[in-house]
């Protein structure tokens, strides 16, 4: 299938020999002068381009405690070294969360601090170089930004603030890469990743409802810019036009349409996700943002729900309120996410259910690493992973656990997150899942599992497209929402 | 008065200074740099309350370090046993710098006694860790064996004073009171003493300028001292 060998599946997850620069060659593609121009970045390195790095990363050490901080204080203790999923799928040692912030320590070093200005090689300082430059382009587009080296550090050092700072001062002097920013790019121009337009959204949404009316007899609507509704939706843009992705959409229109609640998809904001932060970039993540709040505000609903989507929820849950709240002009003052939503329609006995249309599947749930570790849902610390369970129960009758060493807040990323889901980095992307393909391996073996539920868009594309290398069927892939749809009984109204 | 003295009185003040000053330096930058975002790793607490209790067993029991895995244990317990000690010693040393000694002093000697004694083993799993595993090998700097081989010379030239090499606790205990009075007395006849000295002399110059700040970092990294309240509180900073 490519010039890689997949890892092999085992059903064991174990720590790799240390291979230096197993993954060296991976590397996405630089965005074009006229694309960096497009997102207000100079168009390519210039000759001074080492002044204006070290200027910028001053700048980045003032603005931000957590690349300050955790600069300094970590003590190689060396607890993430095998905690980092392309670690342990490649055995590159630059993978190891304390050895990838290293790339950005050792500049630190040398123009930021006392020891490395008087000592040099000997505390470690190195000066930028071109080498050294391509090193971080490498391996700082070889993180997720999936936060699960935090969840072990004695300090709680987060190896993806410093991959963002570290993507915000390549992008400063004019490298930046191309598949995040066309995004940014979209996002910002058109209103989604896709870059579909207004009409193009109209007539899939259309497609939608027809095929839900195909399967079920009933034509649940998705309302498009209805001013007044109550709902406004916010959901990634994969859930357009991508499978499985689309099934949790209807999934999303039928528990609307089934609960009686006005809502609306928005042709501005028709976009949830924001890749503004992958980028580290506060501004663009703020001008991505903004959209669904002026959605919002235009079309007067009264709360705002985020669909199935890892980083949109990181964005919309812990961000927005600080980036373009307040939204007093709500009822909801808050992003709500489509789980708790939903859940609550469960329990208030809203939603008519038939477990056993799931029956054919036995489901495993991956915890995404923005809902597990980024996020949160419900009013109690952990409710991110209770929510999403209690919605599968309800609608499933098979609901098996992988290992808890790789569930909750210790998930493992799917390998394709924070930036890296693009083509040209696929080996990085399979090796960065073998982690997660093992415990699924595992858990299909001793209890049969063949439904894969999640609740994020990009670990539903990453693991559509790298199951097949594992020789597992990307039909198994799903959404919880996908479920909930399969079992949500249309028609018999019962009244909220 | 002698001389000597006087040169070891002001390489203390010296230190001290740069101690003291560099670690305040340090806090202030600290605080002074905002966190923008709220990022706190979740699940974690709402309130700040919560985040006192977050925090304590990170701090007291290193609880992040028992999540891990086997590499992770011997980690933490050598980690946890050198911090303890060392705790343990310093709380130990502070009868040398008060007179009359306070009963609660008096009441860490004879474990203080027991915590100088493991304190050079504990540090010994930390080194001997640093080139048995393959991934810390990889990691480890230079400064990474300079402050533990600094560290365990600092314990052994103390058990040397103890056991073997003993010196006049009379004179020590002038010099040290001395020191803390801004009245300088003579430095004690013992070349052992004096390493002994000036190598805490050296521990405390390096600290603010070292990854030994993490004592303070642990406090302020926002991805732990954040609670988790982005839908109630606006993280706002100046500059965005
Ligand atoms: C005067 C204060 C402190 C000193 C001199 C000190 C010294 C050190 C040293 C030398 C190491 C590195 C050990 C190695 O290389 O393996 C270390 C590691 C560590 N320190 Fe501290 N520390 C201090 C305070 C603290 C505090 C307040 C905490 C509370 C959380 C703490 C937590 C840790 C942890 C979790 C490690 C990693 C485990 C280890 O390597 O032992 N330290 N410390
Ligand atoms: S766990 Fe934290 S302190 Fe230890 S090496 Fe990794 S980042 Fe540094
Ligand atoms: S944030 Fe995730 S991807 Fe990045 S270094 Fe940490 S564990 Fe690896
Ligand atoms: S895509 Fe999913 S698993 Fe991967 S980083 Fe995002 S939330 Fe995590």
């Amino acid at each position: 299938m490519a010039d890689f060998k997949t890892p092999e599946l085992t059903g064991a997850v174990t720590t790799p020999k240390i291979t230096p620069g197993a993954s060296r060659h991976i590397k996405q593609f630089i965005a074009k002068p006229e694309l960096m121009e497009k997102v207000g970045f100079p168009p390519q390195k210039a000759s001074d381009w080492k002044e204006q790095f070290i200027r910028k990363m001053g700048e980045v050490l003032k603005k931000y405690k957590s690349v300050k901080v955790f600069l300094d204080i970590c003590v190689r203790c060396g607890a993430c070294t095998d905690k980092c999923h392309y670690y342990l799928g490649t055995g590159d040692p630059r993978n190891m969360p304390v050895y990838r912030q290293e790339l950005m320590r050792t500049v630190y070093r040398k123009y930021f601090t006392t020891g490395g200005k008087l000592f040099g090689g000997l505390a470690a300082a190195r000066e930028i170089s071109d080498e050294l430059l391509d090193e971080w382009w490498v391996y700082f587009y070889q993180c997720s930004e999936c936060r699960r080296c935090s969840v072990y550090c004695p300090y709680g050092i987060d190896t993806a603030e410093i991959t963002m700072a570290a993507r915000e001062i390549m992008d400063s002097i004019g490298m930046g890469s191309k598949y995040n920013l066309e995004i940014v790019h979209k996002a910002e121009t058109i209103g989604n990743n896709l870059g579909m337009n207004p009409d193009a959204l109209k007539s899939t949404w259309e497609f939608v409802e027809e095929e839900i009316e195909e399967k079920t007899g009933v034509r649940a609507k998705l309302p498009v810019d209805v001013e007044g509704a109550d709902v406004l939706l916010a959901t990634p843009s994969a859930d357009f036009f991508a499978e499985p992705h689309i099934y949790s959409l209807e999934g999303y229109a039928k528990v609307f349409h089934q609960a009686g609640i006005s809502w609306t998809l928005s042709t501005h904001a028709s976009e949830g996700g924001n890749f503004g932060m992958f980028i580290g970039n506060y501004n663009h993540m703020k001008t991505i943002n903004k959209r669904i709040w002026d959605a919002a505000r235009d079309l007067k609903v009264k709360r705002v729900i985020a669909g199935e989507c890892g980083h949109a929820w990181r964005a919309m849950y812990a961000f927005s309120n600080t980036l373009n709240g307040p939204f007093d002009f709500l009822q909801h003052k808050s992003p709500q996410h489509i789980c708790e939503f939903t859940l609550d329609l469960i329990k208030k006995g809203a939603l008519k259910l038939d477990k056993s249309a799931n029956d054919e599947f036995t489901v495993t749930y991956h915890d995404s690493c923005n809902v597990a570790r980024a996020s949160s849902m419900g009013n109690t610390p952990g409710d991110q992973f209770t929510i999403p369970r209690e919605l599968i129960n309800a609608v499933c009758n098979k609901f098996v656990e992988m290992d808890p060493n790789t569930t909750g807040e210790r998930t493992f990323c799917c390998g394709g997150g924070g930036g890296v889901l693009t083509d040209e980095v696929v080996e990085i992307r399979v090796k960065g899942a073998m982690p997660r393909m093992q415990e699924y391996k595992k858990i299909k073996d001793s209890h049969g599992a063949n439904f894969f539920a999640l609740i994020c868009a990009i670990c539903k594309a990453q693991f559509t497209k790298v199951f097949p290398y594992y020789g597992i069927e990307m039909e198994e892939v799903g959404g919880v929402h996908q479920l909930i749809s399969n079992a949500l009984v249309m028609g018999a109204k019962e009244g909220v | 008065m002698n001389g000597l003295g006087n040169v070891f009185n002001l390489l203390a003040y010296a230190a001290a200074a740069v101690f003291i000053l560099g670690f305040l330096y340090k806090v202030i930058v600290y605080f002074k740099t905002p966190s923008p975002l709220n990022i706190p790793t979740t699940p974690g607490p709402k309130t700040s309350g919560g985040v006192v209790m977050r925090l304590i067993p990170e701090i007291l029991f290193f609880r992040s370090l028992l999540k891990g895995g086997a590499a992770e244990k011997i980690l933490w317990f050598g980690g946890w046993v050198f911090h303890v000690c060392f705790l343990l010693i310093v709380l130990r040393h502070l009868r040398y710098f008060t007179y009359p000694v306070p009963g609660f002093v008096m009441s860490f000697q004879q474990i203080g006694i027991w915590a100088g004694l493991i304190f050079p083993l504990a540090l010994l799993i930390l080194i001997v860790r640093r080139f048995t595993n393959d991934r810390l090998a990889t990691i480890s700097l230079f400064a990474d064996y300079f402050v533990l081989l600094l560290i365990i010379g600092i314990g052994l030239t103390g058990i040397l004073l103890k056991y073997f090499m003993r010196t006049s606790l009379v004179e020590v205990k002038a010099f040290i009171l001395g020191l803390v009075t801004f009245s300088p007395a003579p430095m004690p006849d013992s070349t052992m003493f004096t390493i002994h000295f000036l190598l805490v002399l050296v521990l405390l110059v390096y600290f603010p300028f070292s990854k030994l700040m993490h004592a303070w970092g642990v406090l302020v990294a926002p991805t732990r001292a954040q609670a988790d309240n982005p839908r109630e509180v606006r993280h706002m900073t100046p500059w965005a």
